[in-house]
């Protein structure tokens, strides 16, 4: 009896604890419902992790747009609220993250920074009818609804683009390939760089995989495109990787050109590398921090270093449209804070198409109904430790 | 209700299992009347299958650790399985078994068994063997199955089914094809069929189960191996069967948790974050703080641990670093000693028993 009574009383605390816990949240919830009416724009990506510095360069970038912007007066004269949660680059907490920006009162989703992680949140947007716009996922795999934007190009794009560039300027006839299998970017480019040089009559002499768990030693792909005279190596990766197999080359005196895509920005702010290892680099990439190129970049550029203390890379320039994407893409359609999140997102899809956006990445971008964007590439060659642009 | 129970007179662990179904149904109810009522905020609503899921696969792993006395790693490469498995079946099937129902229990089958075969053959090779071997095999199978499954390409045409380890051009797939298992970036738009009320469903049934087990003649050989395996042999049990039982119901349980993440979040891929090894001890770590051997435990701790890391988002950088000294601080006063001793003078319970012994 006592036993029994004890243990009816330890469920009821129990319960009681958890209805405490859930109905704190469901407080905080409708407290943002109410209030001012602002454009509440939330964005997620990874702050922890090794994708981190991605993550900070979105968070960054979107959050000194946010700043010009209600600065200068808002959107229409509304001001616009931003908030950024740490997805850690995963499926499932990219969707936790998403929940707790939309309890925050969020109408208008900019995220998420990773591809896997964005194929998941499309769902959830999809169900609500959110607005979003992504700075750089670029997996085809976002694309699947048509209900998210891209700011950057989709993989294949970028491997088709780096394919022809190589071929148009005579860069190379034997090219190498190194990519990460492991990675749905990495994998992505390659895919259609090499379905793309083929078509072009360059010949690849090496495609050479390695995966996450097995990024440090390179030296049996480089090997291998100096054995097939490769005269050109393609790595559609990321720049700490990309810095280990200039080291690696370096080391076994092979001196191919090197040529990477946007993930390679970032290269010249290693720590602990020789800079002068990627004098010659070749990047197809929409941006890079180069001051003098243009009076948006050289502004965004200084802007960014008294805010942050350092360079911006890609990501946060590409953040950094996303939010002037969605300004113009709000004065387009005319939508109001006070719209429901599906009016306002069905607001904006149509105003989309429509908008043309000079932004840091690309000048007269504009987008096509899958939410692809349409927007020059630009390529970067790296001479005396900086970017300048290659012709 | 009460007094049903005892008249019935229930063995006193049947009464404590009932109690934590009956919790466990109690807490569905009220978090359904929360949903109805409008009172429940998103985050809370998405966090409602994956607190079944990691509850299954804490509840699962400590039939392994805690009823076997077996170390097992490599839970998050089971469930890995599961969910590719069940994700790949529920792509192929989704126009020839159009009703959600009998596609998804399918799927959940799928997944199980697929698991369950690879559980299998680990312990027909492994559990043979006396010492750490299993923990060893296991973290191995763990990793390499995430490696696999990143090289793996699978499509599916007019001509049948297309397999290649290289990359998806390689597999020449028709103008009609679709490609399924698209190598690291894994599949995508699985049919989101998990639901809170399948999910709680599953882990009453991976309750039963275990539970079952446990208080079952094969339950009683099991817990007899782990205390003295010299002296089981002696009694004629037959010890790697009994072990082998054990670590394939793990293993098939964690499949299932990973057909309920495959169709919860639809797009699947093979992470060293999701299918990794700090996903195995993360969940070795709720069936650590939740008791070992404790089953009710498990499902608390599961619940506690994934819910901390996203009220402890304010702290944001230092997240992790707080989430790792309140594990801490919840091993030290779950089992420290002196803090059980001082948890047992001063709990509610006994204050509450103090009371009612006068009136008896």
């Amino acid at each position: 009896m006592k036993n029994c009574m004890r243990k009816i009383v330890g469920i009821g605390l129990t319960l009681s604890m958890i209805a405490a816990l859930f109905a704190g949240c469901g407080k905080k919830a409708d407290k943002a419902s109410d209030g001012e009416k602002v454009f509440y724009i939330g964005g997620s990506g990874p702050l922890t992790g090794s994708y981190a510095a991605y993550g900070m360069g979105v968070k960054n970038g979107a959050e000194l747009a946010v700043k010009e912007i209600n600065e200068a007066g808002g959107i229409n004269g509304v001001k616009i609220k931003f908030s950024y949660e740490d997805d850690e680059g995963d499926q499932e907490k990219a969707i936790n993250a998403y929940n707790i920006l939309k309890d925050k009162g969020m109408n208008i989703m900019m995220g998420t920074v990773t591809s896997g992680a964005c194929a998941a949140v499309i769902e959830k947007t999809k169900q609500d009818g959110m607005f979003q716009i992504t700075p750089s996922a670029s997996s085809t795999d976002v694309l699947k609804y048509g209900n998210v934007f891209q700011v950057c190009f989709t993989d294949p794009n970028q491997g088709i683009a780096s394919a022809k560039y190589i071929a148009e300027t005579g860069l190379a006839k034997k090219v190498a390939i190194i990519y990460d299998s492991s990675d749905i970017y990495s994998s992505g480019i390659q895919a259609t760089f090499k379905e793309e040089a083929q078509k072009q009559g360059l010949e690849i002499v090496a495609d050479e995989a390695f995966t996450s768990d097995n990024k440090t030693d390179f030296s049996v792909q480089l090997q291998k495109a100096k054995d097939g005279g490769a005269e050109l190596v393609f790595l559609p990766i990321y720049y700490q990787e990309a810095s280990l197999i200039l080291q690696q080359a370096a080391s076994m005196d092979y001196k191919p050109i090197f040529f990477g895509c946007d993930g390679m920005d970032g290269i010249l702010n290693v720590e602990n590398f020789d800079t002068s290892l990627a004098e010659g680099v070749i990047l197809l990439a929409p941006f890079a921090a180069v001051e003098g190129i243009d009076d948006q970049t050289t502004k965004f550029v200084k802007d960014y270093k008294a805010a942050y203390g350092e360079l911006p890379n890609q990501f946060a320039a590409d953040a950094y449209d996303a939010i002037y994407v969605i300004k113009a893409a709000i004065e387009e359609s005319g939508a109001t804070a006070d719209m429901s999140i599906k009016e306002l997102g069905d607001a904006l899809k149509a105003a989309m198409l429509k908008i043309k956006v000079d932004g840091l990445t690309g000048k007269e971008m504009t987008w096509s109904s899958t939410g692809e964007v349409n927007k020059q590439p630009r390529v970067y060659k790296v001479v005396n430790g900086e970017y300048a642009l290659a012709e | 209700m009460k007094k049903n129970i005892m008249k019935v007179n229930l063995s006193k662990d049947a009464k404590y299992n009932l109690i934590t179904i009956a919790a466990i149904i109690v807490v569905y109810a009220m978090c359904q009347i929360m949903i109805a009522a409008g009172m429940m905020s998103y985050l809370m609503k998405g966090l409602l299958v994956p607190f079944c899921y990691y509850s299954i696969l804490a509840v699962s792993l400590n039939l392994t650790v805690g009823i076997l006395g077996e170390l097992s790693l490599g839970q998050a490469g089971f469930m890995c399985i599961g969910a590719f498995a069940s994700a790949f079946f529920s792509k192929c099937t989704i126009n020839l078994i159009p009703n959600t129902f009998i596609r998804f229990t399918l799927a959940i089958f799928v997944g199980a068994l697929a698991a369950a075969i690879f559980g299998m053959f680990i312990g027909v090779a492994v559990l043979r063997l006396r010492g750490d071997y299993l923990a060893i095999v296991t973290l191995a199978f763990g990793e390499i199955i995430k490696n696999v499954l990143n090289t793996i390409f699978v499509g599916y045409d007019s001509k049948g089914f297309h397999f290649s380890l290289k990359d998806a051009a390689s597999l020449k797939l028709q103008g009609d094809g679709t490609l399924i298992i698209n190598g690291p970036q894994g599949i995508t738009s699985t049919p989101q069929d998990t639901n809170f009320t399948v999910s709680t469903l599953l882990l009453i049934a991976t309750f039963i189960i275990v539970a079952n087990l446990i208080n079952s003649r094969s339950g009683r050989a099991i817990m007899a191996i782990r205390d003295n395996r010299i002296a089981a042999e002696a009694m004629g049990i037959d010890v790697t069967k009994f072990r082998i039982l054990a670590f394939t119901i793990t293993a098939a349980l964690a499949g299932v948790a990973g057909v309920l993440y495959a169709h919860n979040i639809s797009s699947l891929n093979a992470t060293p974050k999701n299918f990794g090894y700090n996903m195995s001890i993360m969940i070795l770590v709720f069936v650590v703080l939740g008791g070992i051997g404790n089953i009710r435990g498990s499902i608390i701790a599961s619940v506690i641990l994934t819910l901390l890391p996203e009220y402890l988002r304010f702290l944001q950088d230092y997240r992790m670093l707080i989430y790792a000294i309140v594990l801490i601080i919840m091993m030290i006063l779950n089992w420290n000693p002196t803090c059980i001793a001082w948890r047992k003078k001063y709990s509610l319970g006994s204050i509450f028993r103090k009371k009612t012994q006068g009136e008896v």
